[in-house]
């Protein structure tokens, strides 16, 4: 594990008196707590920096261990010793800094023995664990209907409900589904994004869908019955005599559903598309003219 | 709604350590809603997850209840505009595709 130099994190003086260290980590944890940061990996990374540069700093015993051993902590014997010891005496207790701690040094837990089993001289701090934030790709398909789904998240299997009409680019939030809390702190959160794409033919806008059909010019001229499709499966038109190119039909309640509103649909809007024939025969041809003489006549 | 389905704001102040004045002035802000059930204050249960992150400003950060209301009034702001920002991703990929 790399060096941290906690006083650079605190941005600090290495002679910093503790008014001076915990004036600097209160301004440094404004700045970057997760709940005035949501969504920001960066801050939480840096809040998880700033209360481990905390946690060692502020305790006097364990400042000058971090004083005396310097960068080269890691190298010295009775460090390692030391963390044998320890870890023989929690039996096997692997509660580390917030969430994992993957990214973090392992300094403190091995000069101390781990923080939750501190040696009662100070009460230990309480912070809420790590948020965790994942993506979700889906088809818009997928969010027509509420359906449940098994995330793995860090090797948990999460089963979350995905309600219908959620939409691209929303968050949800599942409360104490995040990194454990230090201290006796809460459990974090798991924030999930949803990244949806669509490969229907159906332009979705927020809870309208857009669709096109093709109208051949007899059934557009005379009118007539035909069948188009919608989210939920077909249903048969009446097309008006005369309808124009580009005329537009409106199905109230066949769009998308409403994000959290059961039963509540947004409209699918259908355009019409009237397709001139090409490679017409002789007789048709002849069938055309004696309409235009007709029309002009 | 039943007492039984509500969290009694003394039994919150237990748990959370933290004094009944806090709950008070983050009610008299609008930053909660506060029933008065027979002289005992209740809140409501959906209530508990903005009052557990009020309560972490308020313990982690040395925020006072009225930072606590400048702090929440921009996260809503922040929240709209990103919903914003989203809706409007979304409509230009609508006329992009």
């Amino acid at each position: 594990m790399a060096f941290i130099d906690y006083y650079k994190i605190l941005e600090v003086d290495k002679k910093a008196t503790e008014a001076e260290i915990k004036k600097a980590y209160r301004k440094m944890a404004r700045k970057y707590h997760p709940d005035l940061n949501p969504n920001d990996k960066e801050a939480e990374r840096k809040f998880k920096e700033i209360n481990e540069a905390n946690e060692v700093l502020s305790h006097t015993e364990n400042r000058k261990k971090y004083d005396d051993y310097g960068e080269n902590w890691q190298h010295a014997a009775e460090f390692e010793k030391s963390k044998q010891q320890q870890q023989y005496h929690r039996g096997g207790q692997q509660d580390g800094f917030g969430g994992g701690g993957d990214d973090f040094s392992d300094f403190f837990e091995s000069m101390s023995g781990g923080r939750s089993s501190g040696n009662g001289s100070r009460r230990s701090a309480q912070f809420k664990g790590q948020d965790f934030n994942a993506e979700l790709h889906l088809d818009l398909i997928d969010v027509y209907t509420t359906h449940k789904r098994t995330l793995t998240i860090n090797g948990k299997n999460i089963r979350i409900t995905i309600p219908a009409g959620v939409e691209n680019g929303q968050q949800i939030k599942i409360s104490g589904q995040g990194g454990d809390g230090t201290g006796d702190g809460p459990k974090g959160d798991l924030y999930i994004t949803f990244n949806i794409e669509n490969h229907t033919n159906f332009k979705l806008d927020k809870h309208n869908l857009y669709s096109s059909v093709t109208l051949d010019l007899y059934t557009a001229i005379l009118g007539g019955d035909i069948t188009a499709d919608t989210f939920d499966g077909k249903v048969k038109l009446t097309v008006k005599p005369g309808t124009q190119n580009g005329t537009k039909v409106k199905l109230k309640g066949k769009g998308f559903p409403v994000y959290k509103k059961e039963g509540e649909f947004g409209d699918l809007y259908i355009t019409y598309q009237v397709q001139i024939p090409t490679n017409i025969t002789e007789k048709e041809k002849e069938l055309f003219t004696e309409l235009a003489k007709l029309k002009t006549s | 709604m039943n007492i039984e389905n509500l969290i009694a704001i003394p039994a919150l102040c237990t748990h959370y350590k933290v004094e009944l004045s806090f709950f008070n002035n983050l009610s008299e802000m609008g930053l909660l809603e506060v029933k008065t059930i027979e002289e005992t204050q209740y809140i409501h249960p959906d209530a508990i997850n903005e009052i557990e992150k009020m309560i972490r400003i308020h313990q982690e950060l040395d925020i006072n209840t009225e930072g606590i209301d400048v702090v929440f009034n921009l996260l809503q702001k922040i929240d709209a505009l990103q919903n914003e920002l989203n809706s409007a991703k979304n409509r230009l990929r609508l006329y992009e595709s």
